[in-house]
């Protein structure tokens, strides 16, 4: 198997620190996009993108529309915004109705990018207390994506991985400190 | 080529040849959603179903039309906007005697209200003429009447007063059970049209668009078009607002424009600092 193209991440409860967690241990080396929509609750995604850029790795920015998803860099989803992956891997947002209560929603960012990256594409559902991003999921695996759940048991919310799960199934469940390792080692050549 | 992926290119001939609708530079990720949204709604159980009622079935575009249009919207939505536009935007058109305003794209209307709204407050709107323009028949029904959930009126009273509102939202609509009427005065210089951005022309000498979240389902060549459009609509000196999550780094037509606010996305026609191109 060759090495995966990008990588997606969807969270919502706890999010924030589980994000805090994987970040930090990501592979300086990793050279590709990685695209993470959390849901913030708020109106502006910017403080979490400087939390998460104190800590990351990678460079932390918004997901700017029209942008293309460059590697070795984490794309954060606007708040207000659906954040979608076009064919040719750029970014475009919408203001379509909410998804399963959410918007930005993980399942349309993960639907959009296995579109875009198809058997390329890691997804990783993590923390939440809805099911949103369950779908998505499965749209990543039909198009012969990899899917990674955070185990459950040590998720802050296990309802999101636990519908992920359900729904979805998944290549891998691993516990929170084990995610970063196994997306290296997926992602690196 | 995946199978679902041949018949949406299908479906946008489909819209183009049959109703003469030009899909075919929208942006294919929010397109592909939408239609698949259309599949679920009409319960056609595939594309090439939709397909064929597209071709055969006796009014199904305007049901398509409707569906592709996702008309979502608030009142004073991103309130910082509303802000600038009343403290930036509205002094210069105060000393034009006529003021023309072209709202393209306008979906159920809240923006339409907004900025009647925010005219009101300043003095303006008696010599004012707002073009509230949308290419879905149905949505510029629904923003003609101005009912609107009550549910939705709570945050837009925050947005309201956040975008420097200087009453009371309530004052402007009559709350009946589920139901807000926004104060039909409102819409006294208001006028309603079908306009497609795709495909119609320049029809008015603007002082100030604002074309918020409708670029953002446009490729780029669309996009530079539709801005092209909007700079020969714009008097010299005219204001264009979008939405504040756009960009048009990648458009050679944003070039005629210069910043006013560069965040909030509120720019001048042939204020002279021509933008870079991107890449
Ligand atoms: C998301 S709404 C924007 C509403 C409002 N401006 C806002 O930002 O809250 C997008 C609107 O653009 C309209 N639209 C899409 N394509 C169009 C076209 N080619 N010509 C005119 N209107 C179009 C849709 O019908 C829809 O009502």
């Amino acid at each position: 198997m060759t090495a995966r193209a990008a990588i997606a991440m969807g969270c919502s409860a706890g999010g924030l620190a589980a994000l805090q967690r994987v970040l930090p241990a990501l592979d300086r080396r990793l050279a590709v996009p990685v695209v993470v929509c959390a849901h913030t609750g708020s109106a502006d995604v910017s403080l979490l993108v400087e939390l998460l850029g104190r800590v990351s790795a990678l460079p932390v920015v918004e997901a700017a529309e029209r942008e293309p998803a460059d590697p070795g860099v984490v794309h954060v989803a606007p708040s207000g915004y659906h954040l979608l992956v076009e064919p040719n891997a750029h970014f475009s947002l919408n203001v379509d109705a909410r998804v399963t209560y959410a918007r930005p929603s993980i399942d349309v960012l993960f639907e959009t990018a296995a579109g875009a990256w198809k058997d390329g594409l890691v997804a990783v559902l993590m923390t939440g207390a809805n099911s949103d991003g369950a779908q998505g999921l499965r749209a990543v695996r039909q198009a012969g994506g990899y899917a990674l759940v955070q185990d459950p048991a040590s998720a802050e919310s296990d309802v999101m991985p636990r519908a992920g799960l359900d729904i979805a199934g998944a290549d891998a469940c691993l516990p929170l400190d084990q995610i970063a390792a196994r997306l290296n080692q997926l992602c690196l050549p | 080529m995946d199978v679902e992926d041949i018949e949406i290119e299908l479906f946008v001939r489909a819209m183009q040849l049959r109703h003469g609708h030009d899909f075919t530079e929208y942006a294919p990720a929010s397109l592909k959603r939408r239609v698949q949204q259309l599949v679920r709604t009409h319960h056609a159980g595939s594309i090439s179903e939709l397909n064929r009622r597209l071709l055969h079935e006796e009014g199904f575009v305007t049901r398509v039309i409707e569906g592709l249009s996702v008309p979502v919207s608030e009142m004073f939505r991103d309130p910082p906007v509303f802000r600038a536009l009343r403290d930036k935007v509205l002094p210069v058109l105060a000393s034009y005697p006529e003021i023309n305003i072209w709202q393209a794209g306008c979906a159920h209307g809240q923006e339409v209200y907004s900025l009647a709204i925010l005219l009101e407050e300043a003095g303006l709107y008696e010599r004012t003429r707002i073009y509230a323009t949308d290419f879905n028949d149905a949505a510029l029904q629904v923003a003609a009447e101005g009912i609107y959930a009550t549910r939705d009126a709570r945050d837009w009273s925050r947005n309201y007063i956040e975008g420097g509102g200087q009453k009371s939202f309530s004052d402007y609509y009559s709350a009946r059970y589920d139901f807000i009427k926004l104060d039909q005065r409102l819409r006294r210089n208001v006028t309603f049209f079908n306009h497609n951005l795709v495909t119609d022309e320049v029809f008015c000498e603007a002082h100030l668009i604002l074309c918020r979240n409708v670029l953002i389902y446009f490729n780029n060549a669309l996009q530079d078009r539709t801005l092209g459009l909007f700079r020969d609509s714009l008097v010299r000196g005219g204001f264009l607002c979008l939405g504040t999550r756009e960009n048009i780094d990648f458009s050679p037509s944003a070039a005629s424009f210069g910043d006013i606010d560069a965040g909030l996305r509120i720019y001048q026609a042939g204020a002279g600092v021509a933008r870079p191109l991107a890449r």
